[in-house]
């Protein structure tokens, strides 16, 4: 038994298990989120956040991390409920040249050897500024087909699910299976080696970093297809709560060792530890600091389920 | 000539050159008339980042991955203790002060405890630490804005000789944390784990006392940060530390510290937090808006970064 599981899909069984556990007791506390409505309700949310983890952490498949992932979401999503409502042409120009703009991020960070924490960080005043630029205050509208596709209700399954299981199966083809995956988690890996081998590892920076701006978009539309408008500071917590996505769902920060299935769980659990917290009746005062404690919980039950694996395999 | 030539190679040299450089901007643009009170509010501001900078320089020597998200949480925490604690009583000051030290030594050990026991990355310890922190803090303040004392207020604001009192207590913890790195055998600790932790621990370095400690003295530093700060803006807000998480990191990097851990740099985080605060007043001065200033703000950070990173080619 113990040899029919990798170490892959170990590493995949912590994150699903929370998630799992933390599904249990809300539908315990609540049985009428047992429901289609109910789950929707419970995972709309999660799918901004899942798009945006998957972005931090393809970036953070190559040893980088973007800090900027929350102004970058807020400004495409005023983006989203202005020029791509009113000028879809000058819309989707404008976030071609933000996709552009992290490519060369990526060309830049690569070329002059700088720490991506830092250029991010400066990013992240730039995409701030060019937010508050496009909308000063709260306002614009959500195209109507983002508005169509985030409140549409297919049979059987609630949409916020359908698009959470499609966001993780293809980023696990791109990251897992394709040959540029391959490559992606090589760097991050061993940069060296690859390099050896014949790549550019510039180019797969850039693709790497492109490739991130690319998820971050669509996480930034969909977020406005759920919320209607948009407001420059709509998304600043997804910087963090893109990290901890990962990382609860087993990611590492150095190595390419990442997993695009647990980052999706991960985010799924983290936006249920919100509804969880306020079904428990929780007083708001102490609603951040109970998500704290849920994150470390979850932590510490991912070491000792790798302790248990290390023993397994000693004996 | 080599003297210049032996200047330009120190890291810490271009936050400086930067800073003046747009001091002398603003200046020329106001005719020269603001410039006690623009240096005087330069130092006085950059005096809190300064805080929180050394403390964060500190935890990134420690090496790769090593950050302290923490410092906001324990900034506000510290601020709105000790300020509820000293009940606008001027006999209360030092109390309050060693109340405030003893919050940053209380989130420091938690900050470590679960770095080691529970073996998570730091940036997700303290993140999910200052989760806990900022939810105490809004548990304790509950809306209020309670007043600093009298006299500390007064010690806050006011300058002795031209000097702000905070740059002056910014200027002795630093001269401390210099010696601390440069002249005691702790220092010398903190640079190896940085540079690598397996050779640390080879050469019988204690390496787990050595980060704790290093992890306590940053939240230390943070709390006696967010003690004067609330002092000084006449009462603890919520959100008082939140602009200091990005800013804690930026004076560090901007000041020629490696992000890469094991080598430090106290100096660069005077010049970083003078040229922050500078950016924002000189844009200001010449009138621009919120979001051109955002941009100004990232567009300088990134321009530094290149052309310092440009030439210490060993910086990561």
């Amino acid at each position: 038994m113990k040899k029919v599981l990798s170490s892959d899909t170990i590493r995949l069984l912590i994150p699903a298990l929370s998630l799992t556990i933390l599904l249990i007791s809300v539908f315990y506390l609540q049985p009428r989120a047992m429901s289609y409505v109910g789950l929707n309700l419970l995972f709309n949310l999660a799918v901004p956040i899942a798009l945006a983890t998957i972005a931090q952490m393809l970036i953070m498949t190559v040893n980088d991390l973007d800090l900027s992932m929350g102004t970058f979401v807020s400004f495409v999503a005023c983006v989203a409920a202005t020029f791509l409502q009113a000028t879809p042409v000058i819309g989707v120009l404008i976030l071609a040249a933000a996709i552009a703009t992290y490519a060369a991020l990526g060309v830049l960070i690569h070329m002059r050897n700088l720490p991506s924490i830092v250029v991010t960080l400066g990013m992240s005043f730039i995409w701030g500024g060019l937010a508050v630029l496009i909308l000063p205050a709260p306002g614009g509208e959500a195209p109507a087909w983002v508005r169509a596709v985030m409140i549409s209700r297919p049979p059987f399954m609630p949409m916020a699910i359908i698009a959470c299981i499609i966001i993780a199966v293809v980023s696990h083809f791109i990251i897992m299976r394709s040959s540029f995956g391959v490559i992606l988690r090589g760097v991050g890996g061993n940069a060296r080696s690859v390099e050896r081998a014949g790549w550019s590892i510039l180019g797969v920076r850039a693709a790497t970093y492109a490739l991130a701006a690319f998820f971050a978009i669509l996480a930034g539309i969909s977020l406005v297809g759920l919320t209607t408008s948009a407001d420059a500071n709509i998304a600043l917590r997804y910087t963090l709560l893109s990290i901890a996505g990962v990382i609860l769902g087993g990611g590492e920060f150095t190595g390419g060792r990442v997993s695009p299935i647990g980052a999706v769980i991960g985010a799924l659990t983290l936006t249920l530890a919100g509804s969880f917290l306020s079904f428990l009746r929780i007083s708001p005062d102490w609603q951040i600091g109970a998500q704290g404690a849920i994150l470390i919980v979850v932590l510490g039950l991912r070491l000792l389920l790798n302790r248990l694996e290390n023993r397994g395999k000693r004996s | 000539m080599n003297i210049l030539v032996s200047l330009s190679r120190k890291p810490w040299i271009w936050s400086f050159v930067a800073a003046f450089a747009v001091w002398v901007a603003t200046i020329l643009f106001t005719g020269g008339a603001s410039t006690i009170g623009l240096s005087q509010a330069a130092l006085t501001f950059a005096a809190f980042s300064i805080l929180v900078g050394i403390g964060q320089m500190f935890v990134i020597t420690l090496g790769p991955g090593n950050i302290d998200l923490c410092v906001p949480a324990t900034m506000t925490l510290a601020g709105t203790v000790a300020l509820k604690f000293m009940q606008v009583d001027n006999s209360l000051i030092l109390p309050g002060l060693v109340v405030a030290i003893a919050i940053g030594v209380a989130v420091g050990i938690g900050n470590y405890a679960l770095i080691k026991l529970l073996q998570i990355p730091p940036i997700i310890a303290t993140l999910s630490m200052s989760f806990i922190v900022q939810s105490t803090a809004i548990w304790t303040n509950r809306g209020l804005r309670i007043k600093p004392p009298e006299a500390l207020a007064t010690f806050t604001t006011e300058t002795t000789i031209g000097i702000p009192n905070v740059a002056l207590v910014a200027l002795v913890l630093s001269v401390l944390a210099f010696i601390l790195l440069q002249k005691t055998v702790y220092g010398r600790w903190i640079a190896a784990i940085g540079q690598s932790i397996r050779a640390a621990r080879m050469a019988g370095i204690p390496v787990d006392g050595t980060r704790f400690v290093t992890y306590v003295l940053c939240s230390i530093l943070a709390a006696v940060c967010g003690y004067l700060l609330a002092s000084f803006s006449g009462g603890a807000a919520l959100n008082m530390g939140s602009e200091y998480l990005l800013m804690s990191i930026a004076v560090v990097v901007i000041g020629g510290t490696a992000v890469a851990g094991g080598n430090s740099n106290v100096a660069g985080i005077w010049g970083a937090s003078l040229f922050m605060f500078l950016v924002v007043s000189m844009l200001n001065t010449y009138g621009a808006g919120a979001g051109i200033r955002l941009i100004m703000t990232g567009l300088i950070i990134i321009a530094v970064i290149v052309v310092a990173g440009g030439r210490n080619p060993n910086q990561r």
